[in-house]
């Protein structure tokens, strides 16, 4: 079992949902994303989520383009993505990396599964890695002892639904609505549609992203869901903030909020 | 019919759009349901006499197909003295190829019951023929382009907001074709609901690269039988432009099977292969995911897209669509570089000699043309599809060639 997995579970026996953090690796720096990382889990998140920046991030609003920007003028590429993993796993924290397809295969498949496996990660998210295209990265990440989460949607049909849930492992990525990462003023009412009707199909955890930035949403969607991803949010502190070092501050006191927000939801 | 390249070296699936091991689909899931849509509905419509008849009355009575073909006999003196055929695409309304397949595609939005549609677009020729379709259909339409290429195309910009399109500029990335496709994509993630996406060319998810294909067949299908009527013989080569590679599929597919017919592809070579800056993505790229599909592309080793360089807008793209990598790499196709330099010269010449100013992206199949001639001798037939029209180009064109003026001075 993943140390994913047995945070997950554990969690559910506190019953409570977890607190997922994204941040992209490398931004704005390798060292300050390390720092903001030490931020986010002293603060209360219970599992990271580190993106891979990556050129082309066509599921992902400006926030996040921005953040990607900088990480790769500033050099982030698989080698820092693996580091910072290794650094956040040794926080004792379960990690995942999420990445769009290319850069894994052009890493090569076989050998991504394994450099994530022995940097202590639990597993990699897939955000443009469709089904049909699936089979060689199921698996290897398999082979590798990691899990591969791949993003349900509110528009797949009941049986694409049930064939993406079960390819998952670790928990299945539940986007909250139709659009990209990016903050927004509510949650969309079609998650807690997609989250039931992804568990009349399958066990697995299911954990929400897309859309989540206030203490408030979060705890709604705790009430709920077996996880909460929030990136853009926390993204946009660092991204506003021009001191850095006020910018963590700011970072630890949202990471806070949300971490309660998530606490007190049931 | 809807089918892919059907020759040794690869597994034609026609369910998820494989050629070879290229094509595919790697799109977020929200896209799943309508792209499965979309190539349910193309399957059917290839087959279904109502919607044939609508796409073969909407060329007849409003692009003007069948285009015509002419020969290029004072441009064939350069071209050393090989009969050159040109495939009029250029006389099509709207001064390019790129209306077949939005004509094709927007009938396709009206039966899904969709009615917005949006397109990226790079030189502006597909922005253009997309607003055009919109406003001949009643659909919403969004362009999307990158700010770079509004200033270099602005002509085209001002025609489609004239059409009642809205234009978009997409400022994030290299600011070129490949942003404007990101953002249309997240657009379409957004609102796939009640959005079609009109995508321009043969790339992207399945089913596009078949479907567009498909859709400009007809150039290659009645250029064939022209060229057959005109000389009695098949064409010794035919040759197009590639930048995504919806012109050099459209006329090279009819061709496929004519194996004694060389296909020759020319990629944007920009300021040379050996400098990095150019956009050739067979020529000077390798296998990797972008946009949705497995294909050549410009890409560094951790597979962050390279930014492509070119004088045509319309070629300025990193990738190039799966099947022009199925048939590079069974050797069905070749596909060579073409400088800005080599380009902007058969530009000229062809405007010179034949009182026809192409399209920058054009020029770059005419200097092809100019080569493979010299090789081939006077004996060969070439068969070059003259995909648009240069007017889009006349101010790029006149500040190139006064550059190239105050240099020699």
């Amino acid at each position: 079992m993943s140390h994913l997995s047995e945070r997950l579970a554990q969690l559910k026996s506190e019953n409570r949902a977890a607190f997922i953090a994204y941040l992209p690796a490398g931004f704005p720096t390798v060292e300050k994303s390390k720092a903001a990382i030490e931020v986010l889990v002293k603060n209360g998140a219970d599992i990271i989520e580190i993106g891979f920046p990556y050129s082309d991030p066509i599921m992902d609003g400006p926030i996040i383009q921005e953040a990607a920007d900088i990480a790769l003028a500033n050099g982030a590429g698989a080698n820092e993505v693996l580091e910072i993993l290794e650094f956040t796993t040794n926080l004792d924290v379960p990690a995942v990396v999420m990445t769009y397809w290319n850069p894994i295969e052009q890493y090569g498949i076989s050998k991504f599964a394994d450099a994530i496996k022995s940097a202590n990660g639990s597993g990699v998210i897939t955000p443009d890695l469709s089904l049909e295209e699936a089979k060689p990265w199921i698996n290897e990440s398999t082979r590798a002892g990691i899990n591969n989460i791949f993003v349900a949607a509110p528009s797949s049909l009941p049986e694409r639904l049930n064939q993406v849930a079960s390819a998952c492992s670790g928990f299945v990525y539940a986007a909250s609505l139709m659009g990209v990462t990016g903050t927004r003023t509510s949650v969309s009412s079609s998650a807690k549609e997609l989250v039931a009707r992804i568990r009349e199909t399958v066990q697995t955890p299911v954990c929400v992203g897309l859309g989540v930035s206030t203490p408030e949403q979060a705890k709604e969607v705790a009430t709920y869901a077996d996880g909460v991803i929030v990136g853009s949010a926390l993204i946009k502190i660092l991204l506003e903030q021009s001191n850095f070092e006020t910018g963590l501050k700011e970072l630890a006191t949202l990471t806070k909020s949300l971490a309660d927000g998530i606490r007190q939801a049931r | 019919m809807s089918t892919t390249t059907n020759l040794t070296g690869g597994k034609p699936d026609v369910s998820v759009g494989h050629f070879g091991e290229y094509g595919g689909r790697f799109v977020p899931e929200a896209l799943v349901a309508a792209l499965d849509e979309l190539a349910q509905m193309h399957i059917q419509t290839q087959s279904d006499p109502t919607f044939i008849a609508a796409l073969d009355e909407l060329h007849r009575t409003y692009s003007g197909r069948p285009s015509i073909i002419t020969e290029a006999k004072r441009f064939a003196a350069h071209a050393g003295g090989a009969r050159i055929i040109l495939k009029r695409e250029d006389l099509n309304h709207t001064g390019s190829h790129k209306i077949n397949n939005v004509l094709g595609q927007a009938l396709l939005t009206k039966r899904m019951g969709k009615s917005r549609v949006i397109a990226e677009t790079g030189a502006g020729q597909h922005g253009v023929a997309t607003a055009t379709a919109a406003a001949l259909m009643g659909l919403d339409c969004v362009v999307y382009m990158g700010e770079e290429d509004t200033k270099r195309q602005s002509l085209n910009v001002d025609r489609m907001k004239l059409l009642g399109a809205e234009v978009v500029p997409v400022t994030s990335g290299s600011r070129t074709l490949k942003d404007a496709i990101n953002e249309a994509m997240r657009d379409w993630v957004t609102n796939v609901a009640d959005t079609h996406y009109i995508l321009g060319t043969v790339a992207g998810p399945h089913p596009f690269p078949t479907m567009v294909r498909d859709f400009h067949r007809i150039i290659g299908d009645e250029a064939r039988a022209q060229v057959i009527e005109l000389t009695g013989k098949l064409p010794d080569a035919v040759l197009a432009c590639v930048g995504g590679g919806s012109n050099a599929i459209g006329i090279f597919f009819p061709f496929i099977e004519d194996t004694s017919v060389r296909l020759i592809g020319l990629e944007a070579g920009g300021d040379g292969i050996e400098t990095g800056r150019h956009a050739s993505a067979i020529s000077g790229g390798r296998p990797g995911v972008l946009h949705g599909a497995r294909s050549y592309l410009l890409q560094d080793k951790d597979g962050q897209t390279r930014e492509s360089h070119s004088i045509s807008a319309g070629l300025d793209y990193p990738g190039v669509g799966p099947e022009h990598a199925y048939l590079h790499d069974i050797g069905r196709a070749e596909y060579r570089p073409i400088t800005d330099k080599e380009a902007m010269e058969a530009f000229s010449l062809l405007s010179r000699t034949e009182g026809i100013i192409p399209a920058i992206e054009t020029a770059h199949a005419l200097a092809g043309a100019m080569k493979v001639g010299n090789e081939l001798g006077p004996n060969a037939t070439l068969l070059i599809n003259l995909s648009g029209r240069g007017d889009k180009d006349v101010e790029t064109a006149a500040s190139y060639f006064k550059n190239l003026e105050n240099l020699k001075m």
